[in-house]
């Protein structure tokens, strides 16, 4: 029952195995498949508070049109807190950023206990089930599949663990994309693919919504930061001075666009902006951008080396 | 006062309706996205015949969120899904099944637009993501088809509505839409964007 990294890691295998084979838990581990559940739950009913009270702004802000589309929003969200179902029937692939402690007790079992969330959650919240055999088009109907749901792994030190959530539909994850801009185009080139990108998409990832951006890297690293810079709340600035002028400089200029809430026009089409930077090989100006669905669903679940689990 | 359509919708009323107006539904709904478009045009080809009838019903672009209970089947979620993918399959389906409204989000293309005048529908933008609000307004599911083919967000959900809304009417039988008008208008802002930028470059 050991996990070893080996050449079938790749195809996941070994990881696909080990989880259904762990039916037996020991009291750790139900305290987090609990608070693990509560959080998918949460997330997928509740909006957090930051974006609705940035909807809610935004709204004040419309006229006709784009105050009818963002106040069924904030309806909308009401209901599904109130009754404790999912506001968007897309309830995304299931995706969690564990930043683990590499002394935590319960390292071993961790990717297990998330399964087992994921299949509960599916079947009590109840989740849609969201996860196709890209090949035979079979759907397991519990979330799960080959590498998903979709962890990403930071290890660090010390005994604790953070686990955040971010359950991503589909429509806004379509309008992801990847530019290898030649550097010579300089940050003007990085701000007018952002903008082209976001105004090209339209209505189609139901905005107004976060557009996550990651400069530089390669590739995959790019797309990685713009997607870890949506774990950020609506109007949190990047502590570097020029990113935070980047962002509210590109906030202000997509707004400007006139695109508007769900597309039809109106002052809102993005609710922020945010942006993570690595740096970058002097042939390559990566840009990735994930674009965030108002839906900008987030949890943070906390353990501590004690096994003491907080939802937030 | 808000305008509630029955169904079966009235060629003529539907005809009447302007891309800007606002209206709400009350009647028999079916859900279809890409695969249900494939299955059904395929049933057309063979001259097979379908369990229900598109005509007299409002299509809606939605994969629902669905639970069963000891009662039958229960509506939990249910916004709209993204038409423009639909767009490769609309036109046939409007000229084949005559349905007069349809429920999406995010507007669809010229051939749709084309058909919706020859058919005598209209496009129905419904707040995207909005899955609670929508699934307030569905009173009970009546049947589904090809669930264990399509699975739960792909089958054909038949649902019974009541003052279903607010949907805005973007694209008429007129041959009125309200994305390209958009359009024309963010191009032009688009100009004093890229001046912005440049500016400071």
């Amino acid at each position: 029952m050991t996990f070893k990294l080996s050449g079938t890691f790749w195809a996941s295998r070994g990881t696909i195995a080990y989880s259904q084979a762990k039916t037996v838990m020991c009291m750790d581990e139900r305290i987090l498949l609990k608070g693990l559940q509560e959080a998918i739950r949460t997330a997928a009913t509740e909006l957090p508070v930051d974006v609705v009270d940035a909807i809610s702004r935004a709204r004040d802000k419309e006229e006709s049109t784009g105050a009818v589309q963002l106040s069924a929003i904030l309806e909308n969200a009401e209901v599904a807190r109130r009754n404790s179902v999912p506001m968007c029937q897309d309830t995304g692939i299931q995706t969690f950023v564990v930043r683990v402690g590499v002394k935590f007790p319960l390292l071993s079992s961790l990717r297990c206990v998330i399964e087992e969330a994921v299949r509960c959650a599916t079947r009590d919240v109840p989740l849609r089930p969201n996860t196709v055999d890209p090949f035979t088009g079979q759907n397991p109907g519990d979330n799960t599949g080959h590498h998903i749901p979709y962890i990403l792994w930071e290890l660090e030190e010390g005994d604790a663990c953070l686990i955040h959530l971010l359950p991503k539909g589909g429509g806004s994850e379509n309008c992801s994309a990847l530019r290898m801009l030649p550097p010579g185009v300089g940050l003007a080139g990085v701000k007018r693919f952002v903008i082209d990108h976001v105004v090209a998409c339209g209505g189609k990832p139901c905005p107004p919504g976060v557009i996550g951006v990651g400069i530089g890297g390669g590739a995959d690293l790019a797309m990685k930061l713009a997607k870890l810079s949506l774990l950020r709340p609506v109007g949190d600035r990047h502590p570097n001075m020029s990113v935070a002028r980047m962002e509210e400089e590109l906030l202000d200029l997509i707004n400007e666009s006139g695109v508007g809430p769900m597309g039809l026009g109106g002052r809102t089409t993005a609710l922020d902006v945010h942006i993570e930077f690595a740096h970058r090989h002097p042939a390559s100006l990566p840009v990735g951008l994930v674009y965030q669905c108002w839906a900008d669903r987030r949890k943070l679940v906390t353990v501590d080396g004690a096994g003491h689990v907080e939802v937030s | 006062m808000d305008t509630i359509l029955r169904t079966p919708f009235d060629e003529r009323a539907i005809r009447d309706l302007r891309a800007g107006d606002t209206v709400y539904i009350t009647g028999s709904v079916f859900t279809a996205r890409d695969e249900a478009h494939q299955v059904l045009l395929q049933a057309a080809h063979s001259g097979e015949e379908i369990p229900f009838h598109p005509e007299e019903m409002a299509m809606f672009h939605c994969g629902p969120v669905v639970q069963k209970e000891a009662s039958g089947w229960n509506i939990v979620s249910a916004g709209p899904t993204t038409s423009i993918r639909m767009e490769m399959f609309e036109a046939e389906f409007l000229r084949t099944y005559s349905t007069r409204l349809i429920i999406g989000k995010g507007g669809m293309g010229a051939q749709t637009l084309e058909a919706l005048a020859d058919v005598g529908a209209v496009y129905t933008h419904f707040t995207g993501g909005a899955g609670a609000l929508a699934a307030r307004a569905i009173h009970r599911i009546t049947g589904v088809h090809w669930l264990e083919k399509l699975g739960m967000p792909e089958a054909v959900w038949l649902l019974e509505v009541e003052k279903f809304g607010p949907l805005l009417v973007t694209m008429d039988a007129r041959g009125n839409d309200l994305y390209k008008d958009l359009a024309v208008l963010i191009d032009d802002n688009m100009k004093k964007i890229y001046a912005r930028i440049e500016g400071e470059a």
